[in-house]
């Protein structure tokens, strides 16, 4: 990184902990309109559980629709967590420093909502609890174990609770600052969540090690929550959905939509908190620089799907696959989807100019969620459409209605209001992270030499 | 035994197993005159609420047997032909394995049965169904007040908000298998019929016990004309269609269809 500033430990103290420790007017409004968008969606839950759910544009052959289509989104956006903070921890990639925790928190609050849909979607919601948890051993009601649905759950709570551990271990250092400076109630409270937090060398070590130890044990999770998500529909007899290559594809574009949600965040973090300091252009090369490379392994996959879906001649499969792209309105899906998810942003990426410039990465990457949005309802809804052999009950057109765009929205209000009470109460940028990697890049000027500082163990 | 180390674990039954009948059905598509017979007279003895426009319109009808029509031809040479379809009580279904509360699970007999009470509504046993035969409650059933009383006090009414189908008339099975114990006199071929097969007037749908080597339906199905419903799927349905009769088709086209040529079926094993 050429772009460095040296800044204090003092000023980074200070920069960090302005918005958790003082309350800024706005901070309230922008509160009181997402709490608006968040009740709305409430508002069609409960709408739903009184009247059922004949208020969705679902019929008997598009049993799943956009409801799926934003759980399988928002596991996707999840993705981006760990894959920037374990995986460039473990390579010890120094531009992720104030990357990670916005990318972990982004991740929690995205698996959190994903696990409200299928809940939202199931037609008697209140009966879900022994979907979801074994624990009715006394009167001997146990989950089927071989349906992908009890997988799903096992995986993506597995997940959320590892990312929520996660996002603990690093936080404890900075909550520890945070009981210094604060006063009052708030002082007790970051006193009981710091754990005693001293700064001593054990307890640094001990912090160290948890945080490496989890992003090793983490990896495999996040592996294998999309590919058990994707199982969901690769484990169906729907011809277009049967596919093997589903696991690696969906993977795959889980990483590339939740890198860029963590773009989009970095750019909004970077404008409302004035953070100019800490999220660098740099950072906006590097992400962009490595969503050119995810999001073209992605294309690959897709063009693998699309391959293996011509590959057999199955006539269903063939049938879905001219569905999806003569027949509207997918027939103008399918270009918004290319377009928006890899032919506009990607070679807008390869210039340094685009990949330096904050605006410009903000709508790109934007762009990229619309267009992936887009791919899962492709991949979603034209097989129900046309699932069965005989052309009978075959609808052509699903319409989604206003309730479930009011529910997709709604996701958006969740996730977003679930960062601006995390930003609120808790550092946002690691500050310990920042001032880690502040005196790892301290040189030492030896005769004509400069040498480095601190030597990593 | 494989099927009592198994016991009333639900899933696939063994055929042979320990039950003493695996019930199952024979429509002859020849004889079926599309006269929608069946599907009133399973609305009235399942207690399925009226299908209103609305409903045909968004694609939420509900009914548990269905005649699929198509029309094949060129005006004004245009024939109709009809397929009566519902739930195929596959003997390998694809919507057991896949509902996480064992809402749908296989009985002894050979049902595919439907435990609504379980059942959460995921519907992703709805989407495994290659036949399309399950519907979904998306509405409250309603029935004019002058249906009140026509409701069969023998099958539980739905609620809104889960899946259910075609359940080859269990109370009637059960009824049936009461009344042999009570009288002690073993049950005829014939004697119990689903109300679909009992409102038939050209009886092309027959109801029978696979178990019992000379009733009606093993007779037929070891016709030349039986094929099983989508049988490259591997389902193993326990209905067993006979095909139609075209006197324009060649002596070997007739004998030998394309996909669905017979195969002994291997769910009988009496």
């Amino acid at each position: 990184m050429k772009e460095w500033r040296e800044l204090s430990s003092s000023k980074i103290n200070d920069d960090l902990l302005k918005f958790p420790l003082h309350t800024p007017m706005w901070f309230w409004y922008a509160l009181a309109g997402l709490g608006l968008v968040v009740g709305a969606g409430f508002l069609a839950f409960a709408i739903m559980i009184g009247g059922g759910l004949q208020f969705l544009g679902y019929n008997n052959q598009t049993m799943w629709a956009v409801l799926i289509t934003n759980f399988v989104f928002w596991i996707g956006i999840s993705h981006a967590g760990v894959m920037i903070s374990a995986i460039l921890r473990l390579t010890q990639a120094e531009w992720r420093r104030p990357v990670t925790r916005a990318s972990e928190i982004l991740t929690v609050f995205s698996l959190a909502t994903a696990m409200l849909m299928p809940i939202i979607h199931s037609g008697r919601p209140w009966r879900t609890l022994y979907w979801e948890f074994p624990f009715d051993f006394s009167r001997g009601i146990f989950m089927d174990i071989r349906s992908a649905l009890v997988w799903d759950p096992s995986a993506i709570f597995t997940y959320l609770l590892s990312s929520v551990m996660f996002v603990y271990v690093a936080l404890v250092p900075d909550l520890a600052v945070a009981r210094d400076r604060s006063s009052g109630i708030a002082r007790y409270l970051y006193a009981i969540l710091a754990m005693g937090f001293q700064g001593t060398k054990r307890q640094w070590r001990l912090q160290a090690i948890a945080g490496i130890l989890l992003s090793a044990l983490i990896l495999p999770v996040f592996v294998s929550v999309h590919s058990i998500v994707s199982w969901d529909f690769a484990m169906a007899l729907v011809p277009g959905w049967h596919s093997t290559v589903f696991p690696p594809y969906f993977v795959i574009g889980a990483v590339h939509s939740g890198v860029s949600a963590v773009a989009t965040l970095m750019a909004i973090l970077r404008w409302i908190f004035h953070l100019d300091d800490y999220l660098t252009d740099d950072h906006f090369d590097a992400l962009g620089r490595l969503l050119v490379v995810v999001s073209t392994t992605w294309l690959y996959f897709f063009g693998m799907d699309f391959y293996y879906g011509l590959f057999a001649r199955d006539e269903m499969e063939l049938g879905i696959w001219s569905l999806r792209l003569f027949t509207p309105p997918y027939n103008t899906l399918f270009p918004i989807f290319l377009l928006a998810g890899y032919l506009i942003p990607v070679p807008l990426w390869l210039i340094r100019g685009v990949r330096r410039n904050v605006k410009a990465m903000f709508f790109t990457s934007l762009l990229v969620n619309v267009g992936m949005w887009i791919e899962r309802y492709m991949l979603i809804v034209p097989p129900l459409s046309n699932k069965q052999a005989f052309p009978f009950d075959w609808v052509t057109v699903y319409q989604p209605q206003p309730i479930e765009w009011v529910l997709v929205v709604f996701t958006f209000g969740v996730v977003s209001t679930g960062i601006l009470v995390f930003a609120k109460l808790f550092p946002i940028i690691p500050l310990f992270d920042i001032k880690e990697g502040q005196n790892l890049r301290r040189v030492i000027q030896v005769g004509r030499r400069t040498v480095p500082g601190v030597v990593r163990e | 035994m494989a099927n009592e180390q198994q016991g009333a674990a639900p899933g696939r039954v063994i055929a042979g197993g320990e039950s003493l009948h695996r019930w199952g059905m024979v429509i002859d598509i020849d004889l079926c005159t599309g006269c929608q017979a069946c599907v009133i007279a399973c609305q009235a003895e399942n207690n399925i609420p009226i299908n209103v426009e609305d409903y045909f319109v968004k694609h939420r009808v509900n009914q548990w047997i269905r005649i699929e029509r198509y029309w094949e031809g060129e005006f004004p040479n245009v024939k109709a032909r009809f397929i009566p379809v519902l739930c195929q009580h596959c003997g390998n279904a694809p919507c057991e394995p896949v509902c996480p509360v064992y809402a749908t699970q296989h009985s002894t007999e050979g049902l595919n049965v439907q435990t609504y009470n379980r059942c959460v509504g995921t519907r992703y046993c709805g989407n495994n169904c290659p036949y399309t035969v399950r519907v979904f409650n998306w509405d409250a059933p309603q029935w004019p007040e002058s249906l009140h009383a026509q409701l069969n006090p023998d099958v539980t009414v739905r609620t809104q908000g889960l899946i259910e189908k075609c359940s080859m008339c269990v109370h009637r099975i059960n009824r049936a298998k009461r009344e042999e114990s009570r009288n002690g006199r073993p049950m005829a071929d014939g004697d119990l019929q689903p109300a679909c097969a009992q409102s038939c007037p050209t009886s092309a749908i027959i109801f029978g016990d696979w178990k019992d080597q000379n009733s009606r339906i093993s007779r037929l199905a070891k016709g030349t004309r039986a094929y099983h419903m989508l049988e490259e799927l591997g389902t193993e349905p326990t209905i067993v269609y006979l095909k139609k009769v075209d006197p324009n088709l060649s002596q070997h086209e007739a004998t030998v269809s394309h996909k669905t040529a017979y195969r002994p079926l291997p769910v009988i094993n009496g």
